[in-house]
Order: C-alpha cells, then structure tokens, then sequence
C-alpha cells in the first residue's frame, strides 16, 4: 500500500446512470464516457486480480458477484462497497495520486475471506 | 506528594498482555478521606457497586477447530493458567473467534461445544464472551446466540461498566445504527468519569485497513465514548499485541491463542508467523500483572510476573498500565 491522498469516488446504480446517459446524444457519449472496468467476485478471488488506471483518470468500475455477497474496499480511494449477487454494483472515482493499492473483500465470506484481495495500480 | 498523587488516583486499570490473554487488575486507589468515601458511594450509586479491587482475563481468538499445529493447546494452557494463579481474576471475557468457521454441517456447532467444554474448565465466577467473524460471520451470529446469548449487552462489576459491542455479525467490520443506539441509550445514565471497558473483537480504530484491522463505523462509536474520560477498549481480532491511546480512550489487543500475525509496521503481507516446532507457545507466552491488594501507598507498586506455558521465555510482551483519572461529581 502506497499513496495517501483525495480520490473522488462515486457509487449509482446501474437504473439512475442509464436515464442520465439516456439523455446525452451518442456524439457526446462516446466522448465522455469513462473507461468500464468489470470485475468479477467469487470466493475468494476477484478477476482480474490487478488494474492499472491513469492519474486523473475518470473510470467506472462494474464489479458483480458469482456467488455470495462479497464486498471491495480500499480506504485510500474511497471505495466501500458491497457486492450483492444478482446486480452489477457501479463505482466512478478519479484517483488523484500515483500508487499501489491493496483492495480486500471486507465481507466475510468464508474460509479463504482473508486472502481474496486485488491491486489497483495508478501510474502518473 | 505521593500521597496527593494517590488521591487523585481513583481506579487503575493494569493490565498485561498475554499470548494467551490479558489479565487486568481494576484498583480503586482511594484514600480513606471522607472524601475518597463519598466519590465511592457515588459511583456505586451509578453502577450498584462500589469500587474494590479486583481482576479480570481476556482471552481471544481460540479458532478452536483451526487445523493448526497447536490444536487447542494454547486455549487449553490459558484455562490451566488461569485456574493456576494464586488470587483467580473475577471475570474472563473472550473477544472472540472462538471458534474457526467451517460450512460442513453440523461442525461449527461441534466446534462451538468443544470450545464450551474446554472454557467451561474456567474456574472462575463468571465468563463472557463477544464473537468473531469466524463464529458468526456466515450465520449473522445465530449459531453463537444459541449457545451463548446476545452477541451485545452490558454490565456492572465493582464500580466499572463493562459493554460488550458486537461488530462482526453483520458480516462486514460493522457495528451498526442500531447497536449504536443502543449503546447511546447505555451510556446515558452514566457520569464522564465513570470508568467503562469496552469489549468487542475487531479494532474500532483504523489499525491497518487494509487488512481488514478496523471497523467502518468504528469512529461513530468512539465519538459515542468521547464524553467518558475513563475508556478502555480490548479487542482481538490481530493475534498480536497492540497498545493505542485516542483522545480519552486506550485500546488493547490480546495475543490470540491459536497463531501470531506481524507486526503491520515492519510487513507488507499478512501472513501468519510462521510455526516454530521447538517452540510452540512462541508469541502465545503469558504475563501477569499483580497487584496484592493492600494500602494505598503501594498503589504504584507493579510486581509482573511471567508465567511460563510451555517455553522457557515468554516473547516479546510488554505489560501497561493505565491510569484512569477521578470522578468529578
């Protein structure tokens, strides 16, 4: 774990950020629209186990669950989440410093909880 | 100027960190001054009680059912040590994981009972017990409330208010809107200097988040304490030593009674100190903090005994001793 600073994240469910983007032409879509990352939660792994995002870098992560509920969290980027099987959960965040952040599950979710971890890297 | 020092003194709470516990000795300093009388009687008008010395054990993270070498050899020794000590402690409290989770049917309620039948060894008046994730993170804690109660409650001992706080039931670290409330409500009736030991199994401080060292809404419970000037939190949880003073409160974990986890200063990994077969009780050794009850001018008398288990040193404890200031009616 490296890097301590401000990173803006922002969770919505997949029904509110459809009738926004319902709104925007395709033009402007295309052009705003951030990076989607999916991620993929099961006991007791999350796929992929590691991501790069860019300093500054607005990127919407779209994390499911294959089987129990699971939960991401990573204090430095603002990110608690819990992940419920059956629905996509949606993040936003623009993180704002370069590092190495470790993201555990936080939801106990049996034997092998304590391993199942991933790594966000942020490049400058 | 002793004597001036030991009336300020009201109870101290002194404790030692054990591999396999803590043991704690709550020791009213008062003076027979008709002063020192009535901060008594108050106080037992508060808590039923008046302040008398006594001690108390905590013991944590047993995983009793852990297909670990020692088995359940620590917990084992720390019932005998416990039955062992010349002047027994009034109080055990467990801050959980007592057992180690498994979805195998029928065996986590095995392992629940084994646990049972061991601490039942416990020759003392009374045990209390709080759980870990392992004993309640996959059922909401409905197996532990079968065996043994409310996984949140309080109580009154010789003048101290302990709280028991739950913050693992609801699978994540945790203790909830509703517990809070609860805890609120508790509170309420209590002076700010009444001394109050709070007991739970995860951190309620940002210890080390990213392994899973703390509890989300830890700083909403300790806002809670704030007003209360005399806060003790033990926990468990890390399998390690730790000592941490915020603002009014001091928080100490106990060594666990299955493995030893790192210092998380010195590693980046959490994994396990790894098994030691020439010595097995490493980092599980056991320390007691005695003080023989007797006048108050040996109040600042701390005589630490080491209590071997199956080692010839014990490793690396390091006793306190905490001093909690008077009430101020």
């Amino acid at each position: 774990m490296t890097g301590q600073s401000t990173f803006r994240v922002a969770a919505a469910g997949l029904a509110v950020v459809a009738s926004l983007l319902a709104v925007a032409s395709p033009a402007a879509r295309a052009q705003d629209e951030p990076r989607v990352i999916v991620i993929t939660a099961k006991r007791f792994e999350f796929s992929p186990n590691q991501i790069t995002l860019a300093k500054g870098e607005t990127v919407k992560l779209q994390v499911k669950s294959e089987d129990v509920t699971h939960g991401l969290f990573v204090r430095p980027l603002g990110i608690d989440a819990e992940i419920a099987p059956g629905r996509v959960t949606e993040l936003t965040l623009t993180p704002e410093t370069a590092g190495t952040y470790r993201a555990i599950c936080d939801h106990f979710c049996g034997a092998g909880h304590g391993g199942m971890k991933m790594t966000i890297v942020v490049r400058e | 100027m002793k004597k001036d020092l030991d009336r300020r003194r009201f109870v101290k709470i002194a404790g030692t960190s054990m591999g396999v516990g803590a043991l704690y000795t709550v020791w009213p300093s008062l003076g027979r001054s008709a002063e020192a009388a009535e901060l008594a009687r108050r106080l037992g008008a508060q808590t039923g009680e008046r302040p008398t010395p006594f001690t108390f054990a905590q013991l944590s993270d047993a995983h009793v059912g852990f297909d670990g070498p020692n088995g359940n050899k620590a917990l084992e020794k720390a019932v005998a040590t416990i039955n062992g000590l010349p002047r027994r402690p009034d109080l055990v409290l467990f801050t959980g994981d007592l057992t180690h989770d498994t979805e195998k049917p029928g065996e986590h309620a095995a392992r629940m009972s084994l646990f049972r039948e061991i601490s039942g060894r416990l020759q003392v008046a009374k045990v209390y017990h709080v759980p870990g994730e392992h004993d309640a993170g996959l059922d909401g804690g409905e197996l532990f409330r079968s065996v043994f109660g409310p996984t949140s409650y309080s109580f009154d001992h010789r003048g101290v208010h302990f709280i028991a706080l739950d913050n693992v039931s609801r699978a994540r670290p945790e203790v909830g809107e509703e517990q809070r409330a609860w805890l609120a409500k508790d509170l309420s009736r209590f002076h700010p200097t009444t001394p109050i030991v709070v007991f739970t199994h995860r951190p309620l401080f940002d210890l080390r988040p990213d392994w899973e060292w703390f509890t989300s809404d830890g700083d909403d419970v300790m806002n809670l304490l704030a007003p209360y000037e005399n806060v003790t939190v033990l926990y468990g949880h890390i399998h390690r030593e730790d000592h941490h003073a915020i603002g009014h409160a001091q928080h100490f974990a106990a060594r666990s009674l299955c493995f030893a986890f790192p210092d998380p200063d010195k590693v980046e990994d959490k994994k396990a100190i790894p098994f030691d077969k020439d010595q097995p009780f490493k980092n599980l050794g056991l320390r007691v903090i005695d003080r023989t009850a007797g006048s108050a001018a040996h109040a600042d008398t701390v005589r630490v005994q080491d209590v071997e288990l199956a080692m010839n040193e014990l490793s690396g404890t390091e006793g306190f001793d905490q001093l909690l200031k008077p009430p101020t009616f």
